[in-house]
């Protein structure tokens, strides 16, 4: 964790996705989606406006999506982020070990989020 | 009045095709216990299992269903025909009809009596006569390789139809996996088939089911952060489905597992696109206004969900022989291993140039995150080469046996030829299957049930 205060902004800290938010990947032919669960209602303004379709689209770039779309359900707590043709092909046309991608939720997780430091304590995990 | 018909309770004891086998036997006898109207369901069909069903069939004609079917239902069997529970899957895989055959020689050889079974038809559409079909579904889309399968996602009207007509179990082959648990609500409750809010429901209680444990805390567990008591003796879902189609996930007492909100939030949105519009063959569910409510200890509620009228579709996946996928793996360890495994990745790839692009991993630095292209190994973050133990892994794929195969010996090769220090080689080649998917007219597929008897069908 990371502290970023400076003198004119709100105490922010730095902390990986997993902290904020949960997540589970499903595929469908050459089509991924990854849920993004908040940990706690408090956490959700910060999921809606960094989670974004360009910054998935960004941190998912080596495998090249050809688009993002973003669902958000806020009476869940939750988004539903669906990546358009980042399976090569697919569970039967991928050379991938993991052809279903069902390992990628845990690389979403790592995205960097910056969350208000008074929002520290709804943060899942051990604090540094 | 539907008020006073008792609750419909419906199981999952497995949630793809090698599934844990002593999963059912909790469930039944959780279900036995409730006293109420009960189904045990088993959904052991993904994308592909139809498929390998079907090759299994061409070296043995009465083969083609689900192989675990024995060991699924030989625990249970006993238990759901002596207390009315009825056993609804998608075992059939490409062969329903012998996959009932086998039940009633289980029954048979168990000393039961014979079960009702009923045969659920219509999804197999790869015989000539639907060749047309695809063909124009398909357009362009349309497989120049011998096709191997091609089955529609038919809904839960013919196993309610069966059920209606007191079928103990019903054998289907690629049904829409949440019709598993629809086809018995429909059965139960006497929901018309326009009813779409039940019907969206159902569906979204089925969708909940059909991973199994998927929702009971398997898939789940990340020490520290979503700790999961009892992983090893996971309890299997049970729903609990009221007369407006809402449901309570339950799971037996004394099993491991847990249920809780966010167990079943990741489960509602898994293999999901818009939540506005999760398509089945019987309505398109809706749980943009989902409510996810916990109401006991291990006991979650889902509400909210609506229904909207079913697609004019089916969608139809079409396998097709697409030739052959062969990988292999040695394994560097010690100081300078990753320079050694990728100076092994380069040699590998010089000497199968022109067979097409070879897939390079290496396991222990990064093997699942990046695409085929390999193009994350191609670029290192600077300063990484700390790995101790690296596991190259390359894979590859050619319509031509003899071509696919090189990748096999030349990894062999590496014993003598390649970086020091290499070892345990292993190797592989698979039949590839390839997959197009299409959307057909409802009216091009007929679908219906047949009760099965010891001469077949009725």
């Amino acid at each position: 964790m990371t502290d970023t205060r400076n003198a004119e902004a709100a105490p922010m800290l730095t902390v990986p996705l997993y902290r904020l938010a949960h997540s589970r990947t499903g595929d469908k032919g050459n089509r991924s989606n990854l849920s993004v669960i908040a940990w706690h209602p408090a956490l959700w303004d910060v999921l809606v406006q960094q989670v974004t379709e360009e910054v998935v689209a960004r941190h998912f770039a080596a495998r090249q999506p050809s688009r993002v779309a973003r669902y958000l359900l806020p009476q869940l707590h939750a988004m539903n982020l669906v990546l358009d043709d980042v399976l090569d092909g697919g569970v039967n046309d991928a050379l991938n070990l993991d052809s279903h991608g069902k390992t990628l939720s845990y690389w979403l997780l790592s995205l960097p989020v910056q969350v208000p430091a008074a929002l520290a304590d709804y943060l899942a995990g051990p604090t540094p | 009045m539907s008020q006073h018909i008792p609750h419909l309770r419906i199981g999952c004891a497995a949630g793809f095709s090698g599934d844990r086998t002593d999963a059912a036997a909790p469930v039944v006898q959780a279900l036995i216990a409730s006293g109420q109207p009960a189904v045990l369901i088993f959904e052991t069909l993904a994308e592909r299992t139809l498929a390998l069903a079907q090759l299994a069939r061409r070296t043995q004609p009465d083969a083609g269903y689900e192989p675990l079917l024995v060991d699924l239902l030989q625990p249970v069997l006993a238990d759901c025909l002596a207390h009315g529970v009825r056993i609804v899957s998608n075992f059939g895989a490409a062969n329903p009809a012998d996959a009932s055959r086998r039940i009633h020689q289980l029954a048979a050889a168990l000393g039961l009596r014979a079960p009702r079974i009923a045969v659920v038809q219509g999804d197999d559409l790869s015989g000539p006569h639907h060749r047309a079909l695809l063909e124009r579904a398909l357009g362009p889309a349309m497989p120049t390789e011998p096709i191997v399968s091609a089955n529609a996602y038919i809904g839960a009207q013919a196993i309610a139809d069966a059920l209606r007509a007191g079928a103990e179990i019903v054998v289907c082959g690629r049904v829409a996996d949440p019709s598993l648990v629809l086809g018995p609500a429909m059965a139960h409750y006497g929901w018309a088939a326009d009813d779409w809010d039940r019907l969206a429901r159902a569906t979204m209680a089925g969708h909940l089911l059909e991973c199994g444990a998927q929702v009971t805390g398997g898939y789940f567990a990340d020490p520290g952060y979503k700790d999961v008591p009892g992983l090893t003796t996971l309890g299997y879902p049970i729903a609990e489905i009221d007369p407006d189609g809402h449901c309570t996930i339950t799971k037996p007492a004394g099993t491991g597992g847990c249920i809780n909100e966010r167990t079943v939030k990741e489960q509602l949105l898994y293999e999901l696109h818009d939540p506005a519009a999760y398509l089945t063959p019987d309505v398109v569910a809706d749980i943009t206004t989902a409510q996810v409510l916990p109401v006991g200890p291990d006991a979650v509620r889902l509400e909210g969900v609506r229904g909207h009228p079913q697609p004019p579709t089916l969608k139809v996946n079409v396998c097709f022989e697409s030739g052959w996928f062969a990988e292999g793996e040695i394994s560097y360890a010690g100081p300078r291993a990753e320079a050694r495994a990728r100076l092994a990745g380069q040699v590998l790839r010089e000497r199968l140039q022109g067979l097409g692009p070879v897939r390079v991993d290496l396991i222990g630095v990064t093997s699942v995150l990046g695409d085929d292209a390999s193009t994350w190994l191609d670029a290192p973050a600077a300063g990484l080469d700390e790995a101790r133990d690296v596991r190259l892994r390359v894979a590859l794929q050619h319509r031509d046996h003899a071509s696919a195969q090189r990748l096999v010996r030349e990894v062999t090769a590496l014993y003598t030829c390649g970086p020091a220090g290499g070892g345990g080689v292993r190797t592989a080649m698979r039949p590839r299957l390839g997959t197009v998917s299409c959307l057909v007219p409802r009216s091009a597929v007929v679908t219906g049930y047949q009760m099965w008897n010891e001469g077949g069908m009725q």
